[in-house]
């Protein structure tokens, strides 16, 4: 499922969220309305969290995380930290990283197998991202950006990635992923898809002007209404589509 | 069978064909995502963005009824013809935001004169998103306003000069001015004027600036012996911020001496110029007056501040001249510049046949008069004065034996009475005679003054060099047919001629209009 969101009249929804498999974070903002959407979303499935880092609201793009852990940059206080410990689920490991490339959201995208990270970051961070969030890490750049997670939106099912990554990127980037891609713009012609939305395995927050073709593209990039959480439908509809394939 | 027609049906989406990499985010339009603007289709993005935002598709034109001007802000006038390059710079220039766009092509398009209306059309660009450069084609409608120019509205107001110059000479003929006018004609002196005036004694030069006519007094000064005064009037002044406005006046008086008129110094005064004889021939005006000693050859200068100092008239003026027959003549053997001196015996030519009175006289004449040539003079002796001068000189024991009983002044040339149709003419300042219109007889003395001055162009070289002289275009060919029929017959006198080469192509076939 995808639905439209706005952030106090911003569209960068993930600039406020970030959303995972397992958890989401939320930013505090003036009204619940934002946070509202996630909860009638989310609330019965994984835990909603408020939070801020290093006291700002742009959590989205100074986290990065998964199924298996959640990544915060060395700005964020203890108290932070410990506020994220005792909301998020014990099997999520919280890693605060020493790292000069701050906006981690920004650096580094992942889904629960892989993870894409700023050609210049460093080694050390690499080996707690791959130990922290149990993946494989690739220094990758996207359409000739540097910033992997501002211009990729990812998930287990697919990935959305700037308007202007060719075909041959396309197929370099989903071989590395083992996830479709498909080259695609929110909020109304936005190259910028990872901070402008947000994406699970069953749900995707877009910003409101996100057009209708932008949706569609977002909805069959990311296997989206095709069953509830878990990817159990999807996992059928694989089935099913394997099924059908070797039946002819 | 049947399954294998199914197969590329059921998946188009997996096997695209095109380039394209993604979809327009308004319509949906498959697009190559690498060449696309902002994930919009070319079609989108005509429709979505436009480019000629904030230039304005309106505006006016001025132009002034009576001078056919148009008013180029903020305040000059220029001449441009309809759909002409300069017009069409003065209605882009008009448009507000086109500084923010690329012009590639601005056209008139045709409208009829009498709508008041100018139509240009626009081809602009501009760069849309990053890297995408969009170009539109938009009309802009002009009205055409009237608003009278500074120019024209004072043409038709009177008393609008600032500054007037008041060129005067007191003497009877007008022969200096005559001069001065051809001068300042060839230095175009006058383009700034405003109204030119005759009267009496002389002319006023108006002008809009009192710097134009300061610049004009300047000319004068330049060119002639002048008195220069200046006067002020107050117009109006406004209390709180001290402006003043005055009308400015210069009045300008010329020397009351010409060209060969005969003066008696004060003797005081000769003396200080170089000792010169104090009766004397003035046979140049320039900034000074030269003047000539005919027995020894003697020149000297007055200059205008000198003469204002001990001003007095001249003794004899050209009207006085008289006609004289050379009988004999003998070089002396002296020269100064162009002037030889000799000994010639002379007599009125009036007096040829009636008595044998004949005079002995020495002249600075002696390089181009020969016996039996005509001369003019004047003649002392049989002539009264009234002036102070020439009685100081009559009392003189030094000076009174000196005077002679006759001055030659110049060679005569016997013209036909009809004067021969010239070959060459004389620009004429375009003068309001106001209040002043000639009388039958003024208009003859003019008439004779304007023949006297012609001749004197005619006859001095040095003086046709400082004017401007035209072809006299339409008697140029009648001219020929003459000059053709009398070829073979010796011409009557050696009246002097001026050659064709002198003179400069006719003003009204260069199409130069006053």
């Amino acid at each position: 499922m995808a639905v439209r969101a706005q952030f106090e009249n911003s569209n960068e929804v993930g600039v406020f969220a970030n959303l995972t498999n397992s958890y989401c974070l939320v930013a505090i903002g003036a009204s619940e309305n934002f946070y509202s959407i996630f909860e009638s979303e989310l609330a019965e499935l994984i835990p909603i969290v408020h939070c801020t880092i290093a006291g700002t609201r742009i959590i989205g793009r100074l986290t990065t995380g998964n199924k298996n852990g959640l990544l915060v940059p060395t700005s964020t206080t203890d108290q932070e930290l410990q506020h994220l410990r005792n909301s998020l689920p014990d099997e999520v490991k919280i890693q605060r990283i020493e790292e000069r490339l701050s906006a981690l959201g920004n650096c580094i995208v992942a889904n629960d197998h892989v993870a894409l990270v700023h050609p210049d970051i460093e080694r050390e961070t690499e080996e707690i991202i791959a130990d922290t969030l149990g993946v494989e890490v690739f220094r990758q750049t996207i359409a000739g950006n540097v910033l992997t997670g501002s211009y990729m939106s990812l998930s287990n099912q697919g990935g959305l990635v700037h308007p202007k990554t060719s075909i041959q990127d396309q197929d370099e980037l989903s071989s590395l992923l083992q996830v479709p891609l498909v080259a695609g713009s929110v909020n109304r012609g936005s190259s910028v898809v990872g901070a402008g939305m947000v994406v699970n395995d069953w749900l995707a927050v877009t910003g409101m002007d996100t057009t209708a073709t932008e949706l569609s593209v977002i909805e069959s990039v990311f296997r989206l209404g095709e069953g509830g959480p878990g990817g159990v439908d999807a996992r059928m509809n694989a089935n099913k589509e394997s099924i059908v394939e070797s039946f002819y | 069978m049947s399954m294998d027609l199914d197969a590329p049906v059921s998946l188009p989406s997996l096997h695209r064909p095109q380039a394209a990499t993604i979809l327009c985010c308004n319509c949906g339009a498959p697009i190559d995502g690498t060449a696309s603007a902002g994930a919009l289709c070319y079609d989108c993005i005509k429709l979505t963005i436009d480019v000629s935002e904030g230039i304005q598709r309106e505006g006016v034109l001025h132009t002034c009824r009576d001078c056919e001007r148009w008013l180029s802000p903020p305040s000059q006038w220029v001449t441009a013809a309809p759909e002409s390059r300069e017009l069409l710079a003065l209605c882009l220039r008009k448009l507000r935001g086109l500084n923010k766009v690329r012009i590639i092509d601005a056209s008139f398009i045709w409208t009829e004169p009498h709508s008041r209306r100018v139509k240009v059309k626009i081809t602009v660009q501009q760069e849309a998103y990053e890297g995408t450069i969009l170009q539109q084609t938009f009309e802009v409608e002009y009205v055409v306003a009237y608003q009278q120019c500074p120019e024209c509205q004072k043409s038709y107001t009177p008393n609008t000069w600032r500054a007037s110059v008041q060129v005067r000479q007191k003497v009877p003929h007008k022969r200096t001015f005559l001069y001065l006018e051809q001068l300042v004609l060839k230095h175009q002196a006058h383009k700034d004027t405003i109204n030119i005036k005759e009267v009496k004694d002389g002319l006023d030069f108006y002008f809009a600036q009192r710097n134009q006519a300061e610049k004009f007094v300047d000319f004068l000064t330049s060119v002639a012996p002048v008195k220069v005064k200046k006067a002020q009037e107050l117009i109006s002044t406004d209390v709180h911020t001290s402006t003043k406005s005055y009308k400015f006046t210069f009045s300008c008086e010329l020397l009351p001496i010409c060209k060969d008129d005969l003066v008696a110094l004060p003797i005081k005064l000769a003396k200080s110029v170089g000792n010169i004889s104090p009766l004397a021939i003035c046979y140049r005006v320039g900034t000074a007056i030269n003047l000539l000693d005919p027995t020894t050859l003697q020149t000297a200068d007055l200059s205008a501040n000198i003469y204002w100092r001990i001003p007095f008239k001249s003794l004899a003026d050209v009207r006085e001249l008289v006609e004289f027959v050379v009988l004999d003549i003998e070089s002396l053997g002296t020269q100064n510049g162009r002037f030889f001196g000799a000994e010639a015996t002379v007599a009125r030519a009036s007096d040829l046949g009636v008595n044998d009175k004949t005079y002995y006289v020495r002249t600075h004449l002696g390089g181009i008069l020969h016996a039996g040539d005509s001369v003019l003079g004047y003649h002392l002796t049989g002539t009264n004065f009234n002036n102070a001068q020439f009685e100081e000189l009559e009392q003189s024991n030094t000076f009174s034996s000196t005077i002679p009983d006759v001055i030659l002044v110049k060679k005569f040339y016997a013209r036909k009475k009809k004067s021969k149709s010239r070959s060459w003419k004389l620009r004429r300042l375009a003068k309001d005679e106001g209040d002043l219109l000639p009388k039958k007889a003024d208009q003859d003395r003019m008439d004779a003054d304007y023949e006297t001055f012609l001749r004197d162009v005619e006859e001095d070289a040095e003086l046709r060099q400082t004017l401007a002289l035209y072809k006299a275009q339409q008697q140029r060919k009648k001219d020929a047919d003459e000059m053709s029929m009398a070829t073979g017959e010796s011409s009557e006198d050696e009246v002097p001629q001026i050659n064709l080469d002198e003179l400069l192509d006719d003003f009204e076939d260069l199409n130069v209009n006053d």
